[in-house]
């Protein structure tokens, strides 16, 4: 579609037979995915299918939980990420995190942007500069803030805010950018703008999200994943998916007869 | 028909009056009008009683209808229990002349009250208040019967800036003798350690030691000499009944002419009185001068206390809260932590007496002043055994405090820091501690306040009825920790329960007590306005 070259069949991220355990209820079973480098794959499925636990085993956000248990493997650019060694933090750095609530930080909204730098040390000031317009650009965020940088993130809109934590995402430069239900907390008007927003992203980052809106699914993404009770019932790309599911499950989920 | 005149019915149906909760509401309005109003009474009493103190009140003389009069100022009125009449309190001062301060006159007794313009009012060093009438001054050069008021004015100002010399003269006194007694400990201190009594080391302090002691007997005479000379100023009063005494301009702290001053004359007279009693040492077995001992070592103490609570408490609830795994044991210490603060104070006195002062204190004096002992140093009472005992008071309201303003931090809001790259350690410090400070500041108000108003435990760990010298003074190395110290919530105690004159104390029980509000009030309030910039900055108002 765009000028950028996309390859379906370059894949950033791999899950073979994952399993996932919250103590001693199992929560995914044997998901094995592969995600396209930088096209957008959407993860739908009714409440409770294990998409967000799927989609924060990617960036090992699980961790947090106690008792907790990953079995089976998740390669990140040919690295295994289930393995104790791994430096957590880089690949959190690498692939960030969108979630369904608008979480900034209350600091400015220069020093959100520009947390995960600080975090990794960077102090220089041209560095931090560039990296806040760069950012807030990319979220199509910088010229409604680009006069009140060092005011309250706290006074933005909800929609804003939202466009703020992908900015203070996308300047950590990761290659992978998770989205739990980023729009599912806003009104219609500001949903429109991520959407927009993801459109633009793509090609760009690799982008996972997790929605519930199934026509946001086919309108920003590529690829689609149908979970149901933590299976992966099937996988293709969006068009496919939505026009002919191989699955009859999947298609009952989509025409809305459940879910 | 008959349903829909149900229908009517159930609609309409007259809910019960208790039903509706309504008793309910009354009961918990009144509650809590009921404690409002406790707490303005109290604050109402303190202040009534205390901002009164210093107002300069007329003096009466008062004929009584037997044909002798007394002069006083009119304090208060009682009725008779039995008679139902109706009697007056004089404080008639003078105690040198009657034994007592106060005096009740009965109203049938009393002829004429009037109130004479020539009535002098005298604050002395001694013996309390003075009032009665100036027959003459008294110097060296001569005597004054005329022209009194003007002469006595400029004798009181004379002998006032003599008074500064001399109190120079003291402040050299106690420096020599400051150092004179670390001379002492010096000597002290090698004969503990086996240095031979003619050896030169120890004969070189001795000199020295001698050297002062000659410097400080001559600066004594001259001092002693120096108050004989200025003692020779007296003036010469006369009481009610007649009876003279001439008093040294020396023992007069301030006079004035209660019934001929101005409302700006007063006012001066209520600043001055203000500042004496925030920036003086008492006098008259605490009855009488200033504070500033009191207030001194009261907010020291709490400042020492916050040194080891504060840190103490948040470390502990950040572990409590964000490391520890929720087990057993963990809400174990939780109950304990919260338990500790239900603890009477005087155990936490006993406690700190035991393990502070006898334990560390005691472990100090044999490890590094061994050669003082059996005079304790760390060993006995001291501010720093007394704020480290209340430090472990506060502790639990500050750890159940920071607790609560952790776990209200959003997870969320943790989860996007986490998430970005940054470790549990870094979301701490950048985010966390940050989003908690306002809850955090809320329990070092609490405790802050709790410190400052605590006497039982301070008791027995080093708070003493008047201490001789300050914990902070211009000697090394400044800061002298192991000093008793005065403090004002003890000083309510003293003074108003302790003393031997408790009628004479009682205005200063009333200025104490609003004196210990107003301190606790005035660091609460720096706390909130704190707390206050802090939620504005970091709280997430919706949307």
């Amino acid at each position: 579609m765009d000028a950028i070259s996309l390859d379906p069949n370059v894949h950033v991220m791999e899950s073979k037979d994952l399993d996932f355990y919250y103590g001693d209820s199992q929560a995914l079973f044997g998901v094995s995915m592969k995600i396209p480098r930088n096209y957008v794959t959407a993860l739908i499925g009714p409440s409770g299918c294990g998409k967000s636990t799927y989609l924060r085993c990617l960036n090992r956000m699980n961790d947090l939980i106690d008792r907790s248990r990953m079995v089976g493997s998740i390669s990140f650019g040919g690295e295994e990420i289930n393995d104790p060694a791994l430096d957590v933090f880089r690949l959190r750095q690498k692939v960030g995190m969108v979630f369904q609530k608008y979480n900034p930080f209350p600091k400015s909204i220069y020093e959100n942007v520009i947390y995960g730098l600080r975090i990794a040390g960077i102090k220089s000031k041209s560095i931090l500069d560039e990296t806040v317009e760069r950012s807030l650009q990319r979220a199509a965020l910088w010229d409604e803030v680009k006069d009140r940088l060092n005011g309250t993130a706290l006074g933005l809109s909800g929609g804003q805010m939202q466009r703020l934590c992908i900015a203070r995402a996308i300047a950590n430069n990761p290659e992978v950018l998770l989205m739990d239900e980023p729009a599912s907390a806003l009104d219609p008007r500001s949903t429109a703008r991520i959407e927009e927003l993801i459109t633009e992203l793509r090609g760009k980052y690799t982008i996972v999200i997790v929605t519930h809106n199934m026509q946001q699914a086919t309108r920003v993404s590529d690829f689609t994943g149908y979970f149901y009770e933590g299976v992966l019932k099937e996988h293709g790309t969006t068009e496919q998916i939505f026009t002919n599911p191989k699955e009859k499950h999947t298609e009952d989920y989509i025409s809305g007869r459940f879910g | 028909m008959d349903n829909s005149n149900s229908e009517t019915i159930n609609i309409h149906a007259h809910r019960s009056y208790w039903k509706l909760g309504e008793p309910m509401v009354w009961l918990s309005g009144a509650a809590l009008a009921s404690i409002l109003a406790i707490a303005v009474i109290l604050v109402f009493v303190i202040i009534s009683n205390g901002l009164g103190v210093f107002w300069p009140s007329p003096v009466a003389r008062i004929s009584l209808l037997d044909g002798g009069s007394t002069i006083g100022e009119l304090t208060q009125r009682q009725q008779k229990r039995d008679t139902g009449a109706w009697r007056q309190q004089i404080k008639t001062g003078n105690r040198d002349f009657n034994s007592l301060d106060f005096r009740w006159i009965e109203d049938s007794d009393i002829k004429k009250i009037t109130y004479p313009a020539n009535i002098i009012a005298l604050e002395r060093m001694e013996f309390g208040n003075f009032y009665g009438f100036l027959r003459e001054v008294n110097t060296p050069s001569g005597q004054f019967s005329k022209d009194l008021n003007s002469q006595f004015e400029k004798q009181f100002h004379f002998i006032a800036e003599e008074m500064e010399k001399l109190e120079d003269m003291e402040d050299d006194i106690s420096s020599l003798s400051n150092d004179m007694e670390s001379l002492r400990l010096k000597k002290q201190k090698l004969e503990y350690h086996g240095v031979a009594s003619g050896s030169p080391e120890l004969a070189k302090v001795q000199a020295e030691h001698a050297r002062l002691q000659q410097e400080f007997e001559e600066l004594l005479i001259k001092q002693s000499n120096e108050i004989n000379r200025l003692r020779a100023y007296t003036a010469t009063f006369e009481d009610i009944s007649g009876k003279t005494k001439s008093i040294p301009f020396l023992d007069i702290v301030r006079y004035y002419y209660p019934n001929t001053m101005s409302f700006f004359q007063k006012v001066g007279f209520y600043i001055e009185k203000l500042w004496e009693l925030l920036a003086e040492e008492p006098r008259e077995a605490n009855t009488e001068g200033g504070l500033f001992p009191a207030i001194f070592g009261t907010v020291l103490m709490v400042i020492i206390m916050s040194f080891l609570s504060f840190p103490l408490g948040v470390i502990t609830a950040i572990y409590m809260g964000e490391y520890a795994k929720d087990g057993v044991v963990n809400r174990m210490v939780h109950i304990a932590v919260h338990n500790l603060a239900g603890i009477p104070s005087i155990v936490y006195g006993v406690f700190g007496l035991g393990f502070f002062v006898y334990g560390i204190g005691g472990t100090i004096d044999t490890l590094f002043f061994p050669e003082r002992l059996p005079t304790p140093t760390f060993g006995s009472g001291g501010i720093l055994w007394a704020s480290l005992t209340l430090g472990l008071l506060t502790v639990p309201v500050v750890i159940v405090a920071t607790e609560e303003a952790l776990s209200a931090v959003p997870k969320s809001v943790k989860e996007g820091s986490l998430a970005l790259g940054a470790t549990k350690f870094q979301t701490l410090i950048r985010v966390i501690l940050p989003m908690a400070s306002p809850g955090i500041m809320t329990g070092f108000i609490l405790a802050i306040a709790r410190a400052a108003g605590e006497v039982a435990p301070l008791m027995i760990t080093g708070v003493v009825k008047l201490a001789p010298t300050l914990a902070l003074d211009s000697s090394f190395p400044y800061l002298h920790l192991e000093r008793k110290f005065m403090h004002l919530g003890f000083h309510i105690y003293d003074v108003g329960f302790q003393s031997p004159n408790v009628e004479a104390a009682k205005p200063m029980v009333f200025v104490t007590t609003f004196l210990l509000v107003m301190i606790v009030m005035v660091m609460s309030s720096l706390a909130i306005v704190l707390r206050n910039r802090l939620k504005e900055r970091y709280t997430i108002t919706g949307f």
